[in-house]
């Protein structure tokens, strides 16, 4: 597995994933944003988490349009495989990989904390190394998490079981109080028509060793890395 | 050539920092208010002299990256 995150002005997370992935046994590379292809051989294009251009404008906009960006569409549209976390969700739907877009939180907080989410397929690139129904337990870190789309596109999206990670509580309950940023249908993730691009709020990469406080994030990087 | 764009937020798309707004006027005293949408204003400076020209590249800066046309409206203004 050859990873190549692209990294932006203002990210700050490609640090957590590049060792997320390294731990799974994928190797990775940096891309910064400028460049106008990925590395020979990538499998995956990683966006990270962060605050890309400073949120400015609306949080991803600016570099959901930047030059390496073509590149990342162009290795989706081959069916290279391609994730986008926190900040990376939110370039992904700006650029148009995925629909919708991520709206400031309901409460209008910026939310720190562990978070509960039930996997709703495991039979994905992504999620392999978990069961269809697990609750696993990761972090949230975001002001602007909060998913919305069309009835339309929440419908299609539903019904062509794109829907990947949503926030539960720990015995995997869809309630109120778990769905904190109010995302419509407790959506976390999604997944592009094809499978092969993912993008989600939380942070998976935050727990890939016990030390510092669990390990329920491992799985992703470890189907990735299967 | 001056030009002013005006971007909002859908009716139905969900406003909370205009929701924040409308509780602080109530809350400073400020009564009648019934709602409050917040929106973003961009003034823009063009080289083109024809408004019909300009108005095409403003509609292309506005869909390309100015307003999120999923849940934001737009305005241009040639002023």
């Amino acid at each position: 597995m050859r990873a190549a995150i692209v990294v932006f002005p203002g990210s700050n997370r490609d640090g957590d994933v590049a060792r997320a992935l390294r731990l799974a046994g994928a190797e990775v590379v940096k891309v910064w944003h400028t460049e106008t292809s990925l590395p020979d051989g990538t499998d995956l294009a990683v966006l990270p988490g962060g605050f890309s251009y400073g949120d400015y404008l609306r949080c991803g906009a600016i570099a959901g349009r930047a030059g390496a960006m073509d590149a990342v569409r162009a290795h989706a549209a081959r069916g290279g495989l391609v994730i986008g976390i926190c900040n990376g969700f939110q370039i992904l739907c700006e650029s148009g990989l995925l629909p919708g877009v991520l709206m400031r939180n309901v409460d209008r907080r910026f939310i720190c904390h562990r978070q509960m989410l039930r996997v709703e397929r495991a039979d994905t690139r992504f999620t392999s190394a978990y069961a269809k129904g697990q609750v696993i337990d990761v972090c949230v870190a975001h002001g602007e998490g909060n998913y919305f789309a069309d009835a339309d596109t929440i419908a299609r999206l539903e019904g062509e079981g794109r829907v990947a990670f949503r926030y539960s509580d720990a015995d995997g309950n869809l309630t109120v109080d778990a769905n904190r940023n109010g995302s419509l249908n407790s959506i976390a993730g999604i997944y592009s028509e094809k499978l092969n691009v993912l993008g989600m709020m939380p942070h998976p990469e935050n727990f890939v060793e016990g030390l510092v406080g669990g390990t329920d994030g491992r799985g992703l990087f470890e189907s990735l890395a299967a | 050539m001056k030009a002013r764009i005006i971007v909002t937020l859908k009716t139905g798309v969900l406003d909370p920092q205009g929701k924040a707004i409308e509780a602080a006027l109530s809350s400073f005293g400020i009564s009648g208010v019934e709602g409050v949408r917040q929106g973003k204003v961009f003034d823009v400076e063009i080289a083109d002299t024809d408004a019909a020209s300009a108005e095409t590249t403003l509609k292309s800066a506005c869909e390309k990256l100015l307003a999120n046309t999923v849940v934001e409206n737009y305005e241009i203004e040639i002023v």
